[in-house]
């Protein structure tokens, strides 16, 4: 171990792994739920790998972009292969990522101490979307190209400067070249490093005050005479080869979609994106990509344009205060009070059922159903200093329990 | 939190499985797609040269990959097939500038590449076999599945005409060489290999996916024993 020692001196990479890995302590009691974080980053690792190898292959030209794509799934020796995974990757990293916040929200993780590990994860959710948002345009086909048109000019419904913004932000009065290119830009560099950075942060902030459990109990009460937590094991190895597990199970799930129904279904590869895009001919039916359906659906809800921006714009702003919005001294749901329980129920059934409506055209019945539960959404929020205040909590077990 | 994890799961299994598009023209004949019958594939793709490519190319697929997916030999695939080009690296272009086409025809004829992709086959296989005649239009010919459509009945030889009566049911007009089966399946192979060139990779894809499956599978017992190996002291 004298090349390691040799390291150690120098750059404090067997402290960094004891820290992080091997002396890390992670409650027992992480049950399915606990498995997307790590998921996330494989997601992640795998987004920028195949991403890198799309990008040596890819025009940002609205003249070549349609064609270099079906360049990369016919004439690139296993492009097919590197644009499935980065495809259904996208989607896989939603579906990943809602079901990592849901944990988050079910468990109280959000509460005190980790308001900050909370933070960055929804600031990583932000940054997120505007990476696929952008992601979505490159193949530049019609619905690609009437998505980002359709987006982008909610910023014009701004007062005063919206237009002009709008217009800063296309680089022409409509999505054209120089949109694709800069677009391309923010994909491939800029949103990658925010996110690199902001995961960096969340790890970081996590490992600073330790993983909340399913329990919700603060497992840094009870410590043995070595100051180690009573029930904390270490995350390596326990926790790297039970994910390792989860990784196999979501791999072979991923690998069902990948090879057997890369389009799901037309949800993560629409029909109309094999359309190349037509600045003059709209489709029919625009509809963003699924994962942003509920706030399309919460943005259409509300009859005046601007007022639909901003209650979108709320919708997100609220998430970030969950922290402080709940007053319950209880973390887990399994604690909780039947408030925050029907409460939580109705808001994931109202999240589901906007992002439904979000991909149905607008008619009358759908608009009414979709304000129903843009206020039912809404009022999760809303309504939580109180009803977590005077919720019927069960008590709080002492130590962990193994369920 | 059981209730609650079924109602979103049933939530999200309602939602999945219906794709969003009604096509235009009501209800569609179902085909299946069938990418290993080469000799479906073989025939559809001489219809596809003979008749397709007069107006409409396949400018993303080159006839070497065609040649070697339907094991097609490069001499019969250059005497056979090829009539635009003697170079089989090329990919299946035409001639036809779509300005021009634009101006003889009032639109161009899309390229074919992808059409399997962005119309369904289903929708495909139902257009090419509901044309009937109208005067009102230009060409003389309407369809079912894509009212007002610009194409002419191209197959009008091998299928014949039909006419829309006033109760709205087809009537044969005048017979074709082929009867309805031949015809339907005529149009089934070149549907199917409409499908083939809007993906040629499929191919790869579903020969892959099983090894991969099969790899996760010993895998998972590997890495499950493993998992199980390490926690059997935690209580």
């Amino acid at each position: 171990m004298s090349l390691m020692n040799w390291i150690d001196d120098r750059f404090p990479a067997s402290k960094m792994f004891r820290e992080h890995l091997s002396e890390y302590y992670a409650p027992k009691n992480f049950n399915f739920w606990y498995f997307f974080g790590s998921l996330a980053l494989l997601v992640l690792v795998l987004q920028i790998v195949t991403g890198i190898f799309l990008t040596m292959n890819y025009k940002p030209d609205a003249a070549e972009a349609f064609n270099s794509v079906e360049y990369i799934m016919r004439d690139v020796e296993w492009g097919w292969l590197m644009r499935y995974l980065h495809s259904t990757g996208a989607s896989a990293f939603f579906i990943v990522i809602y079901l990592h916040m849901f944990r988050g929200v079910m468990y109280g993780s959000y509460k005190k101490p980790r308001e900050l590990v909370w933070i960055f994860g929804m600031l990583l959710y932000l940054t997120l979307m505007a990476e696929a948002f952008m992601g979505y345009l490159l193949p530049w086909g019609q619905m690609s190209y009437w998505g980002a048109q359709v987006i982008i000019s909610l910023f014009g419904a701004i007062p005063y400067f919206g237009e002009e913004l709008a217009l800063w932000i296309r680089g022409d009065f409509v999505v054209a070249d120089a949109t694709l290119n800069r677009f391309f830009a923010f994909h491939v560099i800029a949103l990658p490093l925010v996110i690199l950075g902001l995961v960096v942060a969340h790890i970081i902030a996590l490992h600073e005050v330790g993983s909340n459990n399913p329990d919700g109990v603060d497992i840094k009460q009870h410590k043995d005479s070595n100051g180690k937590p009573l029930d904390g094991i270490p995350f390596h190895p326990y926790y790297t080869v039970k994910d390792l597990v989860g990784v196999i199970v979501f791999l072979f799930i991923f690998s069902l979609v990948l090879f057997y129904a890369p389009e799901g279904g037309g949800w993560f590869l629409e029909k109309a994106n094999f359309i190349p895009a037509d600045p003059l001919k709209t489709p029919e039916h625009i509809v963003p990509v699924w994962y942003f359906t509920p706030f399309y659906a919460i943005l259409r809800a509300v009859p005046d344009k601007v007022m639909g921006v901003m209650t979108m714009g709320l919708a997100i702003v609220f998430l970030f205060l969950l922290p402080w919005l709940d007053r319950s001294p209880v973390r887990s749901i399994r604690y909780r009070g039947p408030f925050f329980k029907t409460a939580l129920t109705l808001f994931t059934i109202s999240f589901v059922v906007l992002g439904y409506l979000g991909t149905q055209p607008a008619t009358s019945l759908y608009t009414l159903l979709a304000q129903i539960f843009t206020i039912i959404y809404f009022a999760f929020f809303l309504l939580m200093p109180v009803y977590t205040k005077f919720d019927k909590d069960k008590p709080v077990p002492e130590r962990v329990t193994m369920k | 939190m059981k209730q609650l994890l079924i109602t979103s799961f049933i939530a999200l299994l309602t939602v999945l499985p219906f794709q969003i598009q009604a096509a235009p023209g009501g209800k569609l004949d179902e085909m299946d797609v069938n990418l290993h019958d080469k000799a479906s594939l073989q025939r559809g793709a001489q219809t596809f040269v003979n008749y397709c490519m007069s107006c409409h190319g396949a400018d993303l697929m080159r006839y070497s990959r065609l040649a070697e997916d339907l094991n097609i030999s490069d001499g019969v695939m250059l005497e056979n097939l090829m009539f635009t080009t003697d170079k089989i690296g090329e990919t299946m272009s035409i001639a036809m500038q779509p300005e021009d086409a634009k101006k003889w025809f009032g639109v161009a004829p899309p390229d074919l590449s992808v059409i399997a992709r962005s119309r369904g086959t289903d929708w495909l296989y139902t257009y090419l076999r509901t044309f009937y005649l109208d005067d009102s239009q230009t060409m003389g010919t309407n369809n079912v599945a894509y009212p007002n459509a610009a194409m002419p009945h191209v197959l009008w030889e091998k299928q014949g005409y039909f006419e829309k009566n006033d109760h709205g049911e087809m009537q044969r007009v005048t017979e074709g060489e082929l009867s309805t089966a031949e015809y339907d399946r005529m149009t089934r192979d070149l549907v199917n290999f409409l499908a083939y060139i809007s993906e040629p990779s499929k191919l790869d894809r579903l020969a892959l996916g099983k090894w991969v499956l099969l790899y996760l599978i010993i895998f998972f017992f590997v890495a499950l024993a493993l998992k199980k190996a390490y926690w059997k002291d935690v209580h």
